[in-house]
């Protein structure tokens, strides 16, 4: 089996509107591994959801997946036909939402819909022929499923509607649902953004569980530098639809490289010490006019002509640390970058 | 012992249905224990029901002929008047018949003619609706803009014209009723699919590999059927009425059918001698779409999820 489970190769996503093109998703590199959890962190619009929905190829009309390519176990998500592609889904990938109780059909109790996931995919057979006990093996499978995601009683929880769960609950039954199938990668969009602390530890700590006992890679979408920090092996900063800085948790958050990263790990309020929350100045950019070169650039306080001449590469600044500044290396861009791009020395 | 397999076919959506149609024989279950709860609409159901019965059983409930008259009875007053007699509890018409009996039977052409026409309306609008959304584009400004057009017509006068056209009859009757009927839910369908459509559950059954077809057929109808079966019941109190207006005008079923409405109007010239020959058919009438009408409105507040507490 290969080491590599997904990779994202210069994705570019872009939405036309009245305005001009929008480019939500500008050339992001990732790679995910087997058994790895990947945090994608960044503010509000700088196209998180729209890359895990690039994935898998969920964007909204009219919203295009325009270059580069989503290997898959090798496999290109970005080629197969819609049909293939819907065995991917919720088999191979599968994905959990912001919005539990949005995310559950109101119409049916919540055993049901995590039996249904297990039917549309036909995972369980029974032990009969022409599947005589099918339905029974798959509510058993259910039930074992509802109590590894810690729901109490899953006997008499089988039939409840979704609006008779709490929030925590309600994320745990949308786990169930993308469990049952047992995916190789699990996208989490802001799982536990709709949830108090407490039950977001609880839930944090369920993914945390189930990536352990089943090896199931995870890509956690967050706005939290800090859930990003507790909770994930490798972290790709997002800024304007690229990743500005790529690297193991601790490199990211402990030596931040990026003038953007600094800034958010400057503006998390601490609880132990008293300090002061120092916020981004500027605005997120318009993602209509980027800025020709370095998209940060504007709001940056280390910022220098060079940065807006040319678009910045991704550069290597310590064993798996990759960052988009030119910052690190003295402001001096490398020869190779000066090749690509074009430029005259 | 379930053993997992990988590489089984994907079952289609019938499986989903399937899974559906068990809750929904759960969800009857429970929706009698509500309606135990609810006398005003348990009431009325039963009063439907009784309604219900007689039509079925009219042969046996009375030993008259609705359509043979007895002209010695003729303008029978009812069984409690001065000279009425326990044989026509009701009274009898013009002709001698049992006003009992004829509005017993009446029942029949009224239920047939509201489930008929409920049942077609129901069918033909939710998977125009459905459609509409589902296919989008041309076919949906296409049956928009067709069903905007049927709305500019008040319903009785398009009947009344459908019916010139085509001539009396039961079968022509329902055709009438249902030309303009599927509007009402293939825009309620079509509007509540639009609405849940954007819905993150959809989004979510998209994420977890199901198909559009499915997903409009499984995912989102189920959240709609509801609303559709509170619609139809009101809706059916309505066809009623028309489908009497209509035999009133003496466009409906032909004599000698006995239909309420029929009824009325053969009673109307006698109002000041014989009153019983108009009155009892329409309140028989207006028993029945009162009923209809509390039963649907009861069903509304009992299947409404959002209004019920645990």
């Amino acid at each position: 089996m290969p080491e590599l489970l997904l990779q994202l190769r210069e994705l570019k996503t872009t939405f036309p509107t009245r305005r001009g093109l929008v480019t939500a998703v500008n050339g992001v590199n990732l790679t995910v591994r087997r058994g790895e959890i990947v945090g994608i962190v960044g503010e509000s619009g700088c196209g998180k959801s729209v890359t895990m929905m690039s994935i898998l190829r969920l964007v909204a009309r009219p919203g295009r997946i325009v270059g580069g390519d989503v290997l898959f176990e090798g496999r290109s998500l970005l080629g197969l036909s819609p049909a293939a592609l819907r065995k991917v889904r919720g088999k191979e990938i599968a994905m959990i939402f912001q919005d539990p109780l949005s995310t559950l059909n109101p119409a049916f109790p919540v055993g049901e819909q995590i039996r249904e996931a297990l039917r549309l995919h036909g995972l369980v057979n029974g032990s009969l022929p022409f599947g005589l006990d099918r339905t029974r093996a798959e509510k058993e499978r259910v039930l074992k499923v509802m109590e590894e995601v810690g729901i109490p009683s899953p006997m008499d929880r089988y039939a409840a509607y979704p609006h008779q769960f709490s929030g925590g609950m309600q994320q745990r039954v949308l786990i169930a649902i993308a469990l049952s199938c047992e995916p190789k990668l699990l996208l989490a969009d802001e799982p536990t953004t709709a949830l108090d602390v407490t039950i977001q530890a609880q839930i944090l700590e369920l993914m945390q569980r189930i990536n352990r006992d089943h090896g199931t890679a995870i890509i956690m979408v967050t706005h939290d530098l800090g859930v990003a920090a507790e909770f994930c092996n490798t972290i790709a900063v997002m800024y304007a639809g690229q990743v500005v800085e790529r690297g193991t948790a601790d490199q990211v958050i402990g030596d931040p490289q990026h003038p953007y990263t600094e800034g958010l790990t400057a503006c998390r309020p601490g609880i132990s010490e008293r300090k002061d929350i120092v916020p981004i100045p500027g605005e997120v950019p318009d993602l209509v006019n980027l800025p020709k070169g370095c998209a940060f650039q504007p709001r940056c306080q280390y910022a220098r002509d060079v940065c807006d001449e040319a678009p910045i590469l991704m550069s290597t600044v310590g064993q798996g640390h990759y960052v988009r500044c030119i910052r690190p290396g003295g402001y001096v861009r490398r020869p190779t970058d000066i090749a690509r791009l074009g430029l005259n020395a | 012992m379930a053993s997992i397999q990988t590489g089984a076919s994907t079952p289609g959506i019938w499986y989903i249905v399937g899974i559906r149609l068990r809750v929904w024989r759960r969800g009857l279950v429970s929706f009698l224990r509500d309606l135990w709860h609810h006398p005003l609409p348990l009431i009325a159901g039963l009063v439907i029901l009784a309604y219900l019965f007689a039509a079925v059983f009219a042969p046996q409930i009375t030993g008259h002929d609705p359509s043979r008259g007895n002209l010695r009875a003729r303008f029978s007053p009812p069984a409690w008047h001065a000279g009425g007699t326990l044989n026509f509890p009701l009274g009898a018409d013009d002709q001698g018949r049992d006003l009992l009996t004829r509005i017993i039977y009446g029942s029949r052409v009224s239920l047939a003619v509201g489930l008929w026409t409920v049942g077609i309306s129901v069918l033909l609008g939710t998977a125009l609706g459905a459609a509409a959304v589902y296919f989008g584009g041309r076919l949906d400004q296409l049956l928009s803009r067709f069903a905007d057009l049927l709305l500019a017509f008040p319903f009785l006068i398009f009947a009344i014209g459908v019916m010139a056209f085509l001539g009396p009859g039961f079968t022509n009757l329902i055709l009438a009723l249902t030309f303009k009927g599927w509007v009402e839910f293939f825009r309620l369908v079509r509007g509540a699919v639009l609405a849940e459509k954007n819905k993150e559950y959809v989004e979510a059954a998209r994420v977890s590999g199901r198909g559009n077809l499915a997903i409009i057929v499984a995912e989102v109808l189920p959240n709609v059927v509801q609303s559709v079966f509170v619609l139809g019941t009101l809706r059916m109190g309505f066809f009623i009425v028309t489908e009497a207006s209509l035999s009133f005008l003496g466009l409906g079923v032909q004599p000698p059918t006995p239909a309420w409405g029929s009824m009325v109007a053969a009673g109307r010239d006698y109002m000041l001698t014989a009153w019983w020959v108009s009155t009892f058919p329409g309140m028989a009438i207006l028993i029945l779409v009162l009923a209809i009408n509390v039963f649907g409105e009861g069903l509304r507040d009992i299947l409404d999820p959002r209004l019920k507490t645990e």
